[in-house]
């Protein structure tokens, strides 16, 4: 499967170039850009790791990218996405977000139904990779 | 009324009378009443309304104007004495302007304040027994449009707002910077529960973020509300699984009772659906209930505004969508259908730009291009989620970034079902397409014009865009809108 969180995932894999002309598109709009990875993309995984801090001061896209690539270094097999906030009164909340590193294999979720009362079905989604523990799942 | 003689008077030059001969028993002229005051400031905390009024022939429009101030607050046709045991100098409506509308030889805008006390704190259903309550069936007007309100800081903070908002959806669908895109389920009614699962499902799985009900679809003999909801999580479930992106279908609620409504959102709750929806039909009070439910079950609130255009697209009589749409944020809904500009349905550019900065933004200064007459700050409220939806297709994709920005759900109902490949194929054009435009906007390209290249470099990886842009590219819905604005006419682009 091919995990679609993201603005960017039914799109070809973004190249380095897209990916850095984004990011000025969020500096330019004086957002902090941060990278958070993961080996759990659940649906509602909402807290990835933070790969450092976001980057408040950083204000050139290759300070970010040089960011990127020590991320992607460390962690390879892993889910990374590139995160823009906006801490403008009314939105304090994420502006952009897009996936730029995925491990070569995607294995997906289960889905898992309990049959409850009558008709009813209680679901639950499953990742696959979680079946092995933390840093090996990839 | 007619020994009132409207149409004899001078209503600016009239005075207001006090005293004993204020009191009088007998007929007077609104104006003289009070309820015209040319030197009236009005207070930070008054509740502002526009009226657009068309005197009948002959009537005074200063007096057409006090008249309305007065039927839409303490007034009755015929003085009574019983004023006096009240505050009514406060308590009067007062129309403090009243100008021509530009190009009009009939037709005036009037400006009428409201005491803040005249109103019931977070109740929709008091302001407009009182806004909208006998005044439009007053005879001495031919006709009576509400085009805005200002409703002041004061009053903003007795509502709840949104339940979820903007910012909150976002955060729970886990989905930023780009439109959210959905479709309707077609054909909306007919369909048994299996098969419109199927559409559900195949909708979902192939990109979208939503799929809806039709405003019509409730329970019926094809298709009860039961199986209609099992089968759906089904497939959001599915589908959910299949992408490992939240989905949702918006499951409608609406019935005949408040009862039935909560009984039905407590079900959709219990398989899980992360939203619910009701009809503009149901009613202010039901819609401000489902509002306080939704917030209190961490569920989404779509709204669909079946019925609007009976009283809001002709400009001469009615009400503007403008004031639907801030009555809707008080509230508390999170979605409303606000028109699409480029698609099969009424709204003209600045209008429906004008309704989505009164859902969207922080605060709305004056700004008449886009028909807005009044300041207003929404005091920290949240926003609501404009929908777009109504025969629009993957083709004008730089249109709809263009008209309408990023907090918008983009609905391709005919745009998905109707692919000539198949739903899920319908759903990956109207996404790659979606996704490909905002990254070229963000990279800075001129998408208005550079849009359909962009479409068909993306198309170049994906078939299923190459076949929607084949099938509807050129399709276009040109008309000239009815509810146009006074003050910047424009017609519906293509």
């Amino acid at each position: 499967m091919r995990l679609t969180q993201g603005a960017f995932s039914f799109l070809p894999d973004l190249t380095d170039a897209q990916i850095s002309s984004q990011i000025e598109y969020c500096l330019k709009n004086g957002w902090a850009v941060s990278i958070e990875y993961t080996d759990d993309p659940h649906p509602r995984n909402t807290y990835w790791e933070m790969f450092g801090q976001p980057m408040f001061d950083i204000r050139d896209a290759a300070g970010i990218m040089a960011e990127l690539q020590s991320c992607r270094k460390t962690f390879p097999q892993h889910y990374i996405k590139l995160n823009a906030f906006d801490s403008a009164l009314g939105r304090e909340s994420l502006r952009l977000s897009f996936i730029v590193g995925r491990p070569d294999k995607e294995p997906g979720f289960a889905l898992e139904r309990t049959e409850v009362g009558g008709r009813n079905v209680q679901y639950t989604t499953r990742s696959y990779a979680v079946e092995r523990p933390e840093g090996e799942r990839y | 009324m007619q020994q009132n003689s409207l149409s004899n008077g001078n209503g600016a030059a009239v005075k207001p009378k006090s005293g004993a001969a204020r009191y009088k028993a007998g007929v007077m002229k609104y104006a003289q009443m009070g309820y015209w005051d040319s030197g009236y400031q009005p207070r930070e905390t008054d509740i502002l309304a526009l009226f657009r009024i068309t005197p009948q022939e002959g009537v005074d429009p200063i007096e057409a104007a006090a008249a309305v101030a007065g039927e839409s607050s303490t007034a009755t046709w015929t003085v009574v004495w019983t004023d006096r045991l009240t505050a009514c100098d406060r308590y009067r409506a007062k129309a403090y302007k009243v100008e021509p509308v530009p190009g009009s030889h009939d037709q005036y805008f009037a400006y009428i304040a409201y005491d803040l006390n005249l109103f019931e704190p977070g109740s929709i259903a008091n302001v407009t027994a009182s806004i909208i309550g006998n005044v439009f069936g007053f005879k001495p007007l031919k006709a009576l449009r509400l085009e805005d309100m200002r409703f002041p800081t004061a009053y903003v903070k007795t509502f709840a707002g949104p339940a979820t908002g903007i910012v909150v959806e976002r955060e729970r669908l886990d989905k930023f910077g780009r439109p959210l895109l959905g479709a309707t389920v077609k054909p909306k009614l007919g369909l048994s529960g299996k098969n419109y699962g199927r559409v559900v499902y195949e909708a979902l799985k192939g990109g979208l973020d939503f799929t809806k009900d039709d405003e019509n679809i409730n329970s019926q003999a094809f298709m009860h509300w039961r199986d209609r909801f099992l089968n759906c999580m089904e497939a959001v479930n599915r589908a959910q699984a299949a992408t490992g992106e939240i989905k949702g279908h918006y499951l409608n609620v609406t019935a005949g009772t408040m009862e039935d409504m909560y009984e039905r959102a407590q079900f959709a709750k219990d398989l899980g659906s992360v939203i619910v929806m009701i009809d503009l039909v149901i009613g202010y009070t039901a819609i401000q209930s489902m509002a306080r439910w939704a917030r209190k079950n961490d569920m989404i609130l779509h709204l669909h505004r079946a019925g609007h255009s009976t009283y809001t697209r002709q400009k001469n009589h009615g009400i503007s969508f403008r004031v639907i749409c801030k009555w809707m944020r008080l509230a508390g809904v999170d979605h409303i259908h606000a028109g699409t500009v480029v698609g099969k349905l009424e709204g003209d550019p600045n209008s429906v730009q004008g309704f989505y900065n009164v859902l969207r933004e922080n605060s709305n200064p004056m700004d008449l291009q886009r028909g807005i007459f009044f300041e207003q700050d929404w005091a920290g409220l949240p926003g609501v989620m404009p929908v777009a939806s109504g025969g629009i297709h993957a083709g004008q994709m730089h249109q709809l970034l263009h008209y309408l920005g990023e907090d918008v759900v983009l609905q391709f109902g005919g745009g998905t079902i109707g692919h000539p490949m198949g739903i899920q194929a319908g759903a990956q054009a109207n996404r790659v397409a979606l996704e490909a435009m905002v990254l070229a906007r963000n990279e800075d390209r001129d998408i208005w014009n550079e849009g359909p290249a962009i479409l068909a470099d993306a198309a170049k990886h994906c078939a299923p865009l190459k076949a929607a842009l084949d099938t509807w590219g050129e399709i276009t819905f040109n008309y000239t809108s009815t509810d146009t604005l006074d003050f910047v006419p424009t017609a519906t682009p293509a």
